[in-house]
């Protein structure tokens, strides 16, 4: 069972009843009972998951059990080979690149890696990626575009690293040819948000032309903590600063930054990643059909466009009165 | 087409006044010499003594470059509507009408079309007492429209940077500007037309991370100011303090990430002489 987060304290509770009751002499009436509290965590988990603030969404697209990218590149994808290094200094844990075979098509995917356990995140830098990560994923891309495979972006991280490496070795640069070479590649290009879309540090292997979100990931310009330190100069105030920075999946499909959610499994894509794959393929399989059925130049007329709009809703075009 | 519509007349230089702080002398923060403000005026708000330079407002750098302090400005009238009604410990929009009554300029950004000796150019100059130079919706579209209008009519753009990087109080919206600016500077650069990236103190942040490392040159003025994350983050990340001139012109060019470092007095000079090497002969 996947750790539980504080807000979904009346599921622990259920749970430890049925602790107990399991500890008792089986009989019909146990059976009864933890069947029906069993249903009852459904229930409730249901409940809890359909009400759920921003700042408890953060927790969930947070949350230590929720799939990685190479969870979800293991369930969907067969024949992955991984491929390493920027060739110029290093390669980045915190990006992973690989050749993948999907459905009966050929695939480049590239992804944050945040780590399952205590040593994989360390080694994953807890998908702080780093220059050469962003390196990485660009000569993969182009690698990918030679050879006309369609590229299938998996974002989770909490940020571009923030370290003096990075700064010294030009993570800016980095993430900023990303941005623009991402939005020449002629091959189709669908980005899935399935955790933590960390504002730079997310958006530089995120230039697509089908941006998928899943249900209770977030995507922000900055973390709800940072934006609470820096304009409530209180970093407590993270639950207020998480809402005001509109970071939820409807709330971005609200605002046209996203083309669709992806709906997961009741209580989080943690609480049963199988199921949540099954949503994930149905979306991914049905845009990656979509995006290579246009012919190359409509497509990168889309894809300008698509981002071309963005923010057009927060612009008045009026004289100074 | 629609973008040149608000094109305005060319502006007369406005009140002088604005580039340093008010009065008749002033003191620089690096060498405390005492200067008078009209000298400081005549060296484009730079140390007469020490060559600190002190920071231009986005209208100053515009008279800065152009010949004659004449341009024409271009996408006046567009405003930010608060697309998230934001509200930290005060209303965005509170923010932005105090900006927009202490700069007189409606966002972060302005743009002008004007001659660059001689020659036809796009500039872009984030102000950055507009909310701290911040990248909202109003400055990517800003930017777009001049990166398109460079495209339109094969000029080049010029972006001066000055900005804490994405504001925040537009959220995801301010992130994605990254893209659509990157975007248009895509297409700027497959039509094989000049972008100047001018790194002034501070570039930070998004602005970085987009648009201002993605010039045919980057040049940068002294002592500036460029990173992604802040000094402070990086901070509390490593938990050691920084080494004395972290992320200063210096320690970039120094890393192989600026192509030139440039002192104001010699930057429309520079300028000029890189379009040379970019336009064609007979554009001139
Ligand atoms: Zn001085």
């Amino acid at each position: 069972m996947p750790e539980l987060l504080d807000f979904e304290e009346p599921v622990g509770v259920l749970l430890k009843e049925i602790e107990a009751l399991s500890m008792l002499p089986d009989s019909d009436q146990r059976r009864q009972d933890i069947t029906r509290l069993t249903e009852r965590i459904v229930s409730v988990r249901a409940e809890l998951y359909r009400g759920l603030t921003p700042w408890q969404r953060v927790l969930v697209a947070r949350h230590p059990s929720r799939p990685t990218t190479l969870d979800y590149i293991e369930r969907l994808f067969t024949d992955f080979i991984e491929i390493h290094g920027d060739r110029r200094f290093a390669d980045d844990h915190a990006i992973v690149t690989g050749l993948a075979r999907y459905r009966d098509q050929e695939i480049l995917v590239v992804g944050h890696q945040k780590g399952s356990d205590t040593k994989q995140k360390i080694y994953r830098n807890f998908g702080y990626a780093r220059p050469e990560g962003y390196r990485k994923a660009l000569r993969a891309m182009q690698t990918a575009q030679k050879f006309g495979r369609p590229i299938v972006c998996f974002v989770d991280t909490p940020a571009a690293y923030p370290g003096i490496e990075s700064e010294e070795r030009g993570v800016a640069e980095a993430i900023a040819l990303n941005l623009r070479e991402m939005a020449m590649l002629e091959v189709p290009v669908v980005i899935v948000v399935h955790g933590e879309g960390g504002s730079g540090g997310a958006l530089g292997i995120a230039v697509g032309d089908r941006i998928l979100m899943h249900e209770f990931a977030i995507y922000s310009v900055i973390p709800p903590e940072g934006c609470a330190a820096i304009l409530w100069r209180d970093s407590a105030r993270k639950v207020e600063a998480s809402a005001a920075l509109k970071l939820t999946a409807p709330d971005l499909l609200g605002l046209g930054i996203i083309d669709e959610i992806i709906k997961e499994p009741i209580g989080g894509a943690h609480t049963d990643p199988a199921a949540a794959t099954t949503l994930l393929d149905e979306a991914l399989h049905r845009t990656l059909g979509e995006v290579a059925a246009l012919e190359v130049n409509v497509r990168l007329e889309l894809r300008y466009q698509k981002f071309r709009k963005m923010g057009s809703i927060g612009i008045v075009e009026e004289a100074e009165s | 087409m629609a973008w040149f519509k608000k094109a305005r007349t060319p502006i007369a230089a406005p009140d002088k006044a604005s580039r340093v702080p008010e009065g008749l002398w002033v003191k620089c923060p690096e060498c405390d010499a005492i200067i008078y403000t009209r000298d400081l005026v005549k060296s484009l708000s730079v140390c007469t003594k020490c060559g600190h330079h002190f920071r231009l407002t986005a209208r100053d750098r515009l008279l800065s470059l152009f010949d004659g302090e004449h341009w024409v400005e271009q996408d006046a009238d567009l405003k930010s509507n608060d697309p998230l009604t934001f509200t930290d410990t005060k209303p965005y929009r509170a923010r932005l009408e105090a900006s927009r009554k202490a700069t007189g300029l409606p966002d972060a950004i302005l743009i002008g079309v004007g001659r660059i000796d001689g020659s036809e150019t796009v500039v872009a100059a984030m102000e950055y007492a507009f909310i701290g130079g911040s990248m909202g919706v109003v400055m990517g579209e800003k930017i777009v429209r001049a990166a398109e209008t460079a495209l339109a009519r094969r000029l080049p753009l010029i972006i001066v940077s000055c900005s804490g990087g994405a504001r925040m109080m537009e959220g995801a919206l301010s992130l994605m500007q990254m893209a659509k600016i990157s975007a248009a500077l895509a297409r700027l650069d497959r039509a094989r037309l000049p972008y100047l990236s001018i790194l002034t103190d501070p570039t930070t942040g998004g602005v970085t991370a987009s648009l201002a490392m993605l010039g045919d040159i980057n040049i940068a003025e002294p002592k500036a100011l460029i990173g992604f994350a802040g000094p402070r983050v990086i901070e509390q990340t490593i938990r050691q303090t920084l080494p004395d001139g972290f992320q200063r012109s210096e320690f970039l060019i120094e890393h192989g990430m600026l192509d030139l470092i440039v002192d104001r007095r010699e930057l429309k000079a520079t300028i000029a002489r890189v379009l040379r090497f970019m336009m064609p002969n007979d554009a001139a």
